[in-house]
């Protein structure tokens, strides 16, 4: 569509003009957001306690034997930052989904208790049942899915309410992660690092087999997803308002929460429950993009540049190592109270 | 607002509940809470014979079994303290807010409490109980202050949907700043997390008895603002026209729940939902007077945490589960219910 159309409507004149500029504004960012996401990827593999040169890494990853650099870089840098990226995608993407198709920022899956779900699935699957690798994914793909569908299925009285979803919500959440606590706390070895995976996230000790279902998964429901993307921002009118543009809701809803579910068991069964990244993305980037655009790819990228940068960070910046949940749940969690804090001012009611 | 469901015939009901019936409950609750005591002291990892328990009772610990009895008892009374001040608090801070989903542990107090004594083990090697004590309360009372701040901002002050939120993103913001706390410190995350599941496992009269004057206090203070939260319950600009000094009130008030809520954080963890549970099974057996309601559900509490105690001890034998992941599951599914039972406007 050009804004040159009509001439005599000034009105219809600029708000074509100013579709065509947010549409050139959301495609700036979006690649500078790559940009981004490719700067941080390849400093994530070349700094770290050695630093490798972009030439060494190169040849690491085209499957020459360089001394060194082939373990630390082949074995252990590349799958983490892998995992990074396609975990923090999995994340945003889940987030947004979830945030845009219930209206509200806090209706992420992270604070409605999918991902505790998931991730006491999983670790349920490990410490009690044995399992490994994709059955993992499987149990908690199913607990992900039961966990929302439960949460629906209790927040439904005359309609869905946001606000009793989010408050019910957080009840199953906090019940979850008890279960996760004890289920850690009858470990035959109890050790802190690998507990923070399964209640904040972690991406220490990733491995190729940990990253491929993760890799899997993203190309599987990936598509999915951006393949709604028009009917999602539809549902964002109203059910109704939706139906009469076209849209077969409850088809619609279902196929995006199984994706959206999918995505963010599948991550979670991976690096644990990575705190607040599917709940930050979504709202970081609706500051960046702006208001009337679809949120579905920007949020993505940012979910992966969060957990890229916060993992970075939490290897190398402080003393110890921190893992990247816990960087960012400190960087989080805050700003979920800043958001409460703003929006109960402004009188909203989120 | 009100804590009691809005439905003016109920509301008749309660008020002219005789104190028969009270009474009657009150009786029924020292019976259980009795058979509680005996059975926490009873029941164990471990069976004891009869005589063994009775011996241990007696101050003997000649064998594994009266030495499993002997530390039963300290056991059996921190649970009971600790789930009378939950209880207590809970009450107390549900009638301070009028607000039917406040809890310690949901509106993020204990959460707060628990950070401020982390940071003191961590930072300023405060490990005595009485300073853990002094730093769980000022902790708890920043966590109360800050929470409600925030729950109150904005049209329609601290309604149920704020206060929660505001409590548990304060919780979660906690939660990420005690794991950064203790994860690079091996040498204290041990124990750090024993306490944090919340237990009274490893329970000692010596630190009982440390806690003991704080409870004290908080539970006289409690106690006598139940005149003050019933004037409250009637609203604000109700309670000021009755001669209440409404801030005064709801200031002393909340110190009280503040010193119970630190007071037991600081000796058995944070323990959730049962600030939460207590009151409302109270108001459903003897209605919302507070000069009531709070003494039951400070008794409500003792035999409720008594309970989850036992119960953690039963299932996982040979094993225990801790009695704060017991409340948990039990206290969240009430917590749904009680969501689930609001009108959306009221949320």
């Amino acid at each position: 569509m050009t804004a040159t159309l009509d001439t005599s409507t000034s009105g219809t004149d600029t708000v074509a003009a100013n579709r065509v500029r947010r549409g050139r504004r959301r495609r700036g960012i979006i690649a500078v957001l790559v940009v981004l996401v490719a700067a941080a990827f390849a400093a994530s593999l070349m700094f770290g306690k050695t630093f490798y040169p972009p030439s060494d890494v190169m040849r690491v990853i085209l499957g020459e034997d360089v001394p060194g650099a082939s373990f630390t870089v082949g074995t252990l840098r590349i799958p983490r930052t892998v995992l990074a990226v396609v975990a923090g995608i999995c994340f945003g993407l889940g987030g947004v989904t979830f945030q845009t198709m219930l209206r509200n920022p806090l209706a992420s899956p992270d604070i409605i208790g999918i991902s505790s779900g998931a991730s006491a699935a999983a670790a349920f699957a490990i410490i009690v049942l044995s399992l490994g690798g994709s059955q993992v994914s499987a149990v908690a793909i199913v607990a992900g899915l039961a966990v929302a569908v439960l949460i629906y299925a209790l927040s439904f009285r005359n309609g869905v309410a946001g606000t009793r979803l989010i408050l019910i919500g957080i009840g199953i959440a906090a019940m979850l992660d008890s279960l996760t606590s004890y289920l850690l706390s009858t470990a035959a070895t109890w050790d802190l690092q690998e507990t923070t995976r399964w209640l904040t996230g972690s991406l220490n000790g990733t491995t190729w087999t940990a990253t491929v279902p993760v890799l899997v998964a993203l190309a599987v429901f990936g598509p999915v997803l951006l393949g709604q993307t028009r009917n999602l921002s539809m549902l964002q009118l109203g059910d109704d308002t939706a139906q009469a543009l076209g849209v077969r809701v409850e088809r619609t809803r279902i196929v995006l929460i199984i994706a959206a579910v999918g995505l963010i068991a599948f991550a979670t069964a991976a690096a644990g429950p990575i705190a607040f990244v599917a709940f930050l993305s979504g709202p970081i980037a609706a500051r960046i993009v702006g208001p009337g655009t679809s949120l579905v790819v920007p949020a993505a990228l940012v979910g992966a540049l969060l957990v890229l940068v916060a993992d970075f960070c939490g290897q190398y910046a402080f003393g110890t190592r921190y893992p990247v949940g816990v960087v960012t749940g400190v960087l989080g969690a805050p700003y979920l109270v800043y958001l409460i804090i703003r929006s109960n001012r402004s009188g909203g009611s989120l | 607002m009100t804590v009691t469901q809005p439905d003016s015939t109920s509301g008749a009901l309660t008020t002219g509940r005789p104190t028969f019936g009270r009474l009657l409950w009150l009786l029924v609750l020292a019976g259980v809470l009795v058979a509680l005591t005996v059975m926490s002291v009873v029941i164990g990892s471990r069976d004891v014979e009869w005589s063994d328990i009775l011996a241990a009772l007696g101050g003997s610990t000649d064998n594994i079994g009266q030495g499993a009895v002997a530390k039963r008892i300290p056991r059996t009374v921190l649970a009971l303290l600790v789930g009378a001040a939950l209880g207590l608090a809970g009450a107390v801070m549900q009638g301070v807010t009028r607000n039917p989903l406040a809890d310690p542990g949901i509106l993020g107090v204990n959460m707060g409490a628990s950070l401020a004594v982390v940071v003191g083990m961590a930072y300023f090697g405060l490990w005595t109980q009485t300073s853990m004590i002094w730093v769980a309360i000022l902790g708890a009372g920043i966590a109360a202050l800050f929470v409600y701040t925030v729950g109150s901002l904005g049209r329609g002050g601290a309604t149920p949907l704020k206060l929660a939120l505001s409590g548990a993103a304060t919780s979660a913001a906690f939660a990420s700043f005690i794991t950064a706390v203790v994860l690079p410190r091996n040498d204290i995350a041990g124990s750090v997390r024993s306490w944090q599941i919340g237990g009274v496992g490893g329970a000692s009269f010596d630190a009982v008895g440390q806690a003991l004057p704080f409870l004290a206090v908080g539970f006289v203070v409690s106690l006598l603002s139940a005149r003050s939260l019933n004037s409250l319950a009637l609203g604000d600009e109700v309670a000021a026209g009755l001669g209440e000094r409404v801030a005064i009130a709801r200031g002393i008030a909340a110190l009280g729940a503040v010193l119970l809520c630190g007071a037991a954080t600081a000796i058995a963890g944070p323990i959730a939902f049962v600030g939460l549970v207590v009151p409302h099974l109270c108001r459903m057996l003897i209605g919302v007077d507070n000069r009531w309601l709070l003494p039951f559900s400070a008794l409500t509490g003792a035999a409720l945490l008594t309970a989850a105690d036992i119960l953690g001890r039963i299932v996982a034998r040979p094993s225990e589960i801790d009695v704060g992941i017991i409340t948990a599951l039990i206290g969240a599914p009430f917590f749904i219910y009680i969501v689930r039972r609001q009108k959306i406007r009221e949320l």
